[in-house]
């Protein structure tokens, strides 16, 4: 092979980042977040953007998609000059694997495998989201068991913890804070374990299933809960002498990353990064599902938009999620963890071997799957990164006609050449990790 | 005719109930203005865009006097003051699958009207990099479209007799 179709073959084409002297203004004008500000036609009245004399001076570098700091197979294409970051451009798409597409090919009970996949570290959330929309397009979103309800709550809640303590990890690690690395993991692990005690597996459950759960909890759960609940506080703890109060710590983070509050809705933004610039908004409070209007809890906000205040956003987040886990225990009640409707829920196993029904029942379930009324419903909760939502249309078969996630990740990460901008190439790893992207789900 | 008159209206696009979520349907001359009188509402947040290809399923219910398009884009949008949800769809005809490009109002709908060029082929008038997002560059077709068969690996000995 040559190095011209070597270079041809490897070539991004379009997705390239181009010499500043060759965009547009709005492209430019955007990246600087002027388009929050400034209409296209006052754009267009500043007329052409002056040539950079300084332009040769830069140079467009690649970080990524190999990088260990980009949490994955993010690529980011900064223009620097010096140390200083002019321009950032996020390019994803490395892990894309079609997840929307296959999910029209899987009915939907099997659909919970596969949008356990999209993020990760929450996978919980994903099928909550998706057993919720398909709840509600059933018709059947008020008849859940109250103790599935509950139970829905405790592993979603559980999953924040165990997904907020693997970002302290991984934000430790990319601060330089190496040994935090270790101890985000272990913690984390112990949730892990429970959940493997529950749901038979770490990650990628499949257990909360549309019209309930896949199982009931198992003997002794309440105790492995009050023991992970035990173990946390003084790790927290710990880990404010190691992090929150260490001098070096704040001066990697504080005023890094900025995004005010106007410039975060714009971006569409949710979650730590919208609630760090003063915005009160948590889906669990303001549009409350499950039950979390019957639970004390408090939104914790920031006030300066920075990457420290996102950081602290998560540590905090860790204990109100300890404080609902703590309300969930003590009012778990007792009754079903799925709905009794014949149309979803397969026939109990011990009735298989005596009713020749209830085999024909169980085998059509699962290899034909249940019919879901016609129409289209979004349903919105709040993931550890921010909303997360799934739109589902149903033609009326066994399988989602179009099944579509609103993914946080996704729309967080074009938040990144806002908040990078000006900044320096170390600070640029302090704000990917800050945003806490699951490519995953950015990716799909 | 006594179905048309009775079709709510909201900044002059029908209204309809999807299992208790509100939907607006502007045709696409009206898509931007009713966006703008959206955002002057509240629903400052644009949560969601993406579309839908209706290729299979043409018969779908939406409010009487609407003509029903190939595809459609779907907009889930939020209001903080009031914590309530709105859908914008907008129907799109396949010949000429292109739309404004709701950029302008809010920045954060780059990536996802990216994303939707890229799996459906719909055009944003006005985007500033309508390049393709997740495919790699030199993809033929737009994967999502109904019409676009699923890869398939092929397995030997499939059908092959015992």
């Amino acid at each position: 092979m040559t190095a011209v179709e070597n270079v041809r073959q490897t070539n991004e084409g379009g997705q390239e980042m181009r010499s500043r002297s060759e965009i547009g203004a709005k492209e430019l004008l955007r990246e600087v977040g002027s388009v929050l500000r400034m209409s296209e036609a006052e754009a267009a009245k500043l007329g052409q953007i002056p040539v950079d004399p300084d332009e040769d001076q830069t140079m467009i570098i690649n970080m990524g998609p190999q990088h260990p700091s980009t949490h994955g197979v993010l690529r980011l294409m900064l223009e620097l000059q010096g140390e200083t970051v002019l321009r950032c451009k996020p390019i994803i798409g490395y892990l894309h694997t079609g997840m929307e597409k296959t999910g029209e090919d899987l009915t939907f009970l099997q659909g919970g495998t596969n949008v356990t996949r999209m993020d990760y570290l929450s996978p919980l959330n994903n099928e909550l989201v998706f057993s919720m929309a398909t709840e509600k397009l059933l018709g059947i979103e008020n008849d859940i068991p109250e103790r599935a309800v509950w139970m829905r709550m405790l592993l979603s809640e559980l999953n924040r913890m165990s997904s907020h303590l693997l970002f302290l990890a991984t934000n430790g690690m990319d601060i330089g804070a190496v040994s935090m690395m270790l101890y985000g993991w272990r913690e984390r692990e112990e949730v892990l374990r429970f959940f493997q005690k529950v749901t038979g597996l770490r990650m990628n459950h499949n257990f909360i299933r549309p019209g309930g759960l896949a199982a009931d909890l198992p003997p002794g759960w309440r105790d492995d809960v009050l023991a992970i609940l035990e173990m946390l506080p003084s790790r927290l703890e710990e880990y404010d002498v190691l992090m929150t109060n260490q001098p070096i710590w704040r001066e990697r983070l504080q005023g890094v990353g900025v995004i005010t509050a106007d410039e975060a809705l714009a971006l569409g933004t949710s979650g730590p990064i919208l609630r760090s610039t003063g915005v009160a908004w948590d889906l669990r409070r303001d549009q409350p599902y499950l039950r979390y209007d019957d639970v004390e809890f408090d939104v914790i906000v920031g006030s300066y938009g920075d990457a420290f205040d996102r950081y602290a956003i998560r540590l905090d987040e860790i204990r109100e999620s300890m404080k609902i886990v703590r309300q969930i225990l003590d009012r778990m009640p007792s009754g079903d963890y799925r709905i009794q409707n014949k149309k979803v829920t397969p026939p109990p196993r011990a009735r298989i071997d005596e009713s020749m029904e209830a085999l024909i029942h169980h085998f059509k379930i699962f290899t034909e799957g249940f019919r879901v009324p016609e129409g289209e419903v979004y349903v919105g909760i709040e993931s550890p990164r921010g909303e997360i939502g799934c739109y589902i249309v149903s033609d009326g078969g066994p399988k989602p006609y179009r099944i579509h996630m609103r993914a946080p990740s996704f729309v967080n990460i074009q938040a990144l050449p806002h908040m990078m901008r000006g900044g320096l190439v170390a600070d640029a790893v302090a704000v990917i990790s800050s945003v806490d992207p699951v490519l995953g789900e950015v990716d799909r | 005719m006594s179905e048309v008159e009775q079709v709510e209206l909201l900044h002059g696009a029908p209204v309809s109930d999807s299992r208790g979520q509100r939907v607006v349907h502007p045709s696409r001359e009206q898509y931007i203005a009713v966006l703008k009188k959206l955002i002057d509402e509240g629903y400052v947040m644009c949560s969601d865009l993406t579309a839908v290809d209706y290729l299979t399923h043409p018969g779908r219910t939406l409010p009487a006097g609407l003509a029903a398009e190939r595809f459609e884009l779907v907009l889930n949008l939020t209001s903080i003051t009031t914590r309530d949800r709105i859908r914008v769809r907008v129907q799109i005809p396949e010949g000429d699958a292109v739309v404004a490009s709701a950029f302008d109002l809010w920045p954060g709908t780059e990536a996802m009207e990216r994303e939707v060029f890229d799996m459906y082929g719909i055009r944003f008038d006005g985007h500033p990099d309508l390049t393709r997002i997740l495919m790699p560059e030199d993809w033929d077709g737009h994967p999502l479209r109904k019409d676009y068969e699923i890869g398939r690996i092929p397995v030997q000995f499939k059908g092959a007799h015992s």
